[in-house]
């Protein structure tokens, strides 16, 4: 006997959006089996990772802080991998978008205006898609793969920050620490709930969900895009640019990612750090798939990533265990979608060996 | 006399579709035997059962009066089965002689293996180079690599997959002959195909399957092919009408010199191709496939772009516009892929709609109406008799024919100047393929002109009033239908004899 895979005849449509929650089920399965291999209880541990973070007020928002960040970079992944671009460096991008951002409010110090916190959303954008163009550029004229060029950008984005908070934008009267000046008042985004870190970058972000679904099924351009990802020879056929819509994907991907930097830097940052983001840019990857592409499923994924890092934190808090563990389940949870995935498409047979 | 493959109340179903159906076929010895049937009767699945790639859920199979179990394609050849595919499974960069290796799995030296070939093909008239290597070959040679490899194994049964659809009528004849001496050697043959005159030439006995039923067992040589198309289709056959003579008008596609380097490694490159379609006429392009038919109407698609003079629309030059803006001119194009190329599997027939209609009514301000979308949709499926469950159902889930229904229909709709047709009836069944001639037809009448691609060419001889045949990158002269014949086109389709490019 032996196992094999035989293709489904029909894939279940079920399926497809249960096994997103299957894979989380399984992940925090895996979870608790890791958790009691280091000698906890796996039921404690669990409760505190996925209940503790939502028992109040103050939690719920700082779930929607953390969830602001995967959404907008989520998002952007989405909007791409429908057109089969590939942006794997949403973090590079975020990082360039809190820079150029934080530079505008650095520029006006203490004296800024009533517009000065709209521009630096717009500079955060534009930061981000500038960074994401470079591997449009790349891709449409020299055929470098976009997965390689954006993951790469990422690590010279965070080298540039490095190197600005470090140097040139140094806070004269810190101490010699490694960060900015704090930015001025009207340089921070309002705070949505009194005496929280919740920030108005939370309602942009909601914003983009139905942004998006109307651009991927209501818009001519949104056809081409998923014309072009779907079915490369019938775009071809049909006259849709395929270098456009890596240009379009690719720069759309990077203002939102963008965005999401200069939100971190103007709201619970308040200043630029050598690092803006613990990984979001990343984790928006699995946000991104673990919501099956589409913007409502990705609101979805990113309050449950949100949701695993702050209780990552309770975790070290608490229990005293390492941030890895937070990984740990990340990773899972993408493993089990990928599994769960698989027998969406196929199913498992057991067949006779032949003489 | 023991039936070499005798098959009874062999039955396979897919989820609600029936197959096949309590389908019983006997082979005899040295039989050719057709086995004839529209697209989607069954008989791939059949086939495929005999081949051992697909299981049966019921029914027995006795080779030689053995009932025997066939798990998979090498317990078939075991047994002395051999199957020639429609689409050649050869690697380009082998020898013929290495391909022939990999496939029988020989562990021979190449030189007595090599021996063996040349002493097979002088057998059966098969005329191939061992030590060539297969991207050199033409497509007809191919074929005979396909089918030399499966004789080397000596098989006992030879099935055919609509063989004749990459041959000229020359290539077509040897084969035809090589297949009556297998034949005369004692080798069952089964032959797919739908080309019922070839069949009426060449087979001692047919089966005629329905809906995955046997509905009748006849020998081909004592019916016509009105006969044997009525049995396929149940019921009888509207001729397509074709007007004594149509009016044509001006030029409205014009090619003058048009020479494209080829792209890709084993393309072919177009070497100064003039042609000129007039309004109201249907331009047949013949030629064996490999030929330069796909470089050619990439070219006037717009998909390759040429020099703007290259190609004229109604006098304008669009040589250098990609298919949107050529589209906007008034230029169709139904390509010769239907999934993935002429519509989207994973779309729905009202997204599919779109794809080539993408205009200001369909989306003002490039906001899609899904209300014209739906309409248009609908109007397709209606307008053309596209069976589907409705305008949601995804491209995948209609049949081929129905598939290219809805396309055909859509660029018919758009009510272009001038439609490029690839192979507009291939792989489609009877009673779609005289729908689509028809449709071809009407167009031309209202004036549109219509260049057909295609390589069968019973089918230009039907609809076409002049004919190109097209060969190494050169397109012949066209000449009217009425002096055309089967003979001299297939010599040019040979590339026997140039005729200049106008």
């Amino acid at each position: 006997m032996r196992l094999r895979l035989e293709a489904r005849q029909q894939p279940s449509r079920t399926m497809q959006w249960a096994s997103p929650v299957l894979a989380a089920v399984l992940a925090a399965l895996g979870g608790g089996v890791v958790f009691a291999a280091l000698g906890h209880n796996p039921a404690t541990a669990l409760a505190t990772l996925f209940l503790q973070p939502l028992a109040t007020l103050d939690g719920l928002a700082e779930l929607g802080l953390k969830a602001t960040p995967l959404l907008l970079c989520a998002i952007g992944i989405a909007v791409g991998v429908r057109a089969n671009v590939w942006n794997i460096g949403a973090e590079g991008q975020l990082t360039l978008g809190a820079i150029t951002g934080g530079g505008i409010a650095l520029a006006f110090g203490g004296d800024g205006h009533w517009w000065t916190l709209p521009l630096m959303l717009l500079a955060g954008a534009a930061g981000g898609a500038f960074w994401a163009a470079i591997p449009a550029l790349l891709r449409t004229r020299f055929n470098a793969h976009e997965i390689l060029t954006t993951l790469m950008l990422s690590y010279v984005a965070v080298q540039l920050l490095g190197w600005l908070v470090h140097g040139p934008w140094i806070d004269p009267e810190g101490f010699n620490f490694p960060q900015t000046r704090m930015f001025a008042d009207d340089a921070l985004l309002p705070v949505l709930l009194e005496g929280a870190r919740l920030h108005a970058g939370f309602l942009l972000a909601l914003l983009a969900v139905p942004l998006a679904w109307g651009l991927l099924s209501r818009t001519a351009t949104g056809f081409r895009l998923r014309t072009v990802g779907q079915a490369p020879a019938a775009a071809r056929y049909a006259g849709f640019s395929a270098d456009g819509a890596v240009w379009f994907s690719l720069v759309l991907s990077g203002a939102l990612a963008g965005l999401a930097g200069v939100c971190e830097a103007a709201g619970p940052v308040g200043q630029l750090q050598p690092l803006m983001s613990p990984g979001y840019g990343f984790a928006a990857i699995i946000v991104a798939f673990l919501g099956r592409l589409h913007p409502v499923g990705i609101l979805g994924s990113s309050l449950l990533m949100a949701l695993l890092y702050l209780g990552g934190e309770q975790l070290q808090v608490t229990l005293q265990l390492p941030i890895a563990a937070t990984g740990t389940i990340q990773g899972m949870l993408l493993f089990f979608l990928l599994a769960t995935d698989v027998f969406i498409d196929q199913r498992l047979v057991w067949s006779p060996r032949h003489a | 006399m023991t039936a070499r493959l005798a098959l009874t109340g062999i039955t396979k179903r897919y989820g609600a579709m029936l197959a096949n159906d309590g389908v019983t076929l006997s082979v005899q010895p040295g039989e050719i035997h057709a086995l004839l049937g529209e697209n989607g009767a069954g008989k791939s699945t059949l086939m495929k059962i005999v081949y051992g790639v697909v299981k049966p859920d019921a029914g027995e199979i006795a080779w030689e009066g053995t009932p025997v179990v066939i798990a998979d394609p090498n317990a078939a050849r075991a047994l002395g089965v051999g199957m020639v595919f429609q689409h050649f499974s050869l690697f380009e960069t082998l020898t013929v002689a290495e391909n022939i290796a990999l496939g029988l799995g020989s562990r021979q030296p190449m030189a007595a293996l090599v021996a063996e070939i040349r002493q097979v093909a002088a057998q059966y008239g098969l005329a191939v180079e061992a030590g060539r290597q297969v991207h050199h070959l033409s497509v007809g040679e191919r074929q005979r690599v396909e089918i030399l490899r499966c004789l080397l194994a000596r098989p006992k049964l030879l099935i055919l997959d609509e063989p004749t659809s990459v041959l000229t009528p020359q290539e077509a004849e040897g084969l035809f002959a090589m297949l009556r001496r297998l034949a005369a050697e004692g080798c069952s043959v089964l032959y797919i195909s739908h080309k019922l005159q070839e069949i009426r030439a060449l087979c001692t006995a047919a089966t005629v399957l329905r809906a995955g039923r046997v509905v009748a067992r006849c020998d081909p040589r004592q019916e016509t092919a009105e006969s044997l198309a009525e049995m396929m289709m149940g019921g009888a056959l509207a001729p397509a009408s074709r007007p004594a003579a149509r009016q044509v008008g001006a030029p409205c596609l014009s090619v003058g010199g048009l020479t494209l380097p080829s792209q890709e490694p084993f393309g072919t490159t177009l070497r100064d191709i003039s042609l000129e379609l007039r309004a109201g006429e249907i331009l047949g392009i013949a030629g064996v496939a490999g030929n330069g038919q796909k470089e050619l109407l990439a070219a006037l698609s717009g998909e390759r772009r040429a020099a703007a003079d290259m190609v004229r629309l109604d006098g304008q030059g669009i040589g250098a516009l990609g298919p949107a803006a050529r589209r906007a001119l008034g230029l169709a194009f139904i390509p010769e892929e239907r999934l993935g190329r002429g519509a989207v599997a994973d779309f729905t027939l009202a997204e599919n709609a779109m794809l080539t209609r993408l205009d200001d009514r369909i989306a003002p301000h490039g906001l899609l109406d899904l209300k014209a979308v739906g309409a248009l949709a609908a109007r397709l499926v209606a307008r053309f008799g596209v069976r589907c469950a409705s305008i949601q159902a995804q491209g995948r889930s209609l049949s081929g024919g129905n598939m290219q229904k809805f396309i055909v229909g859509r660029e018919i709709d758009a009510q272009p100047r001038v439609l490029l047709a690839a192979h507009p009836t291939w792989g489609v069944d009877i009673g779609a393929a005289l729908a689509i001639r028809q449709a071809l037809q009407d167009l031309a009448a209202a004036g549109c002109g219509v260049l057909v691609v295609s390589e069968d060419l019973d089918e230009l001889l039907e609809i076409a009033d002049r004919i190109a045949v097209l060969s190494g990158g050169r397109l012949s002269l066209p000449m009217p239908v009425a002096e055309a014949s089967v003979e001299g086109i297939g010599l040019l389709m040979g590339g026997a004899a140039h005729a200049p490019a106008a």
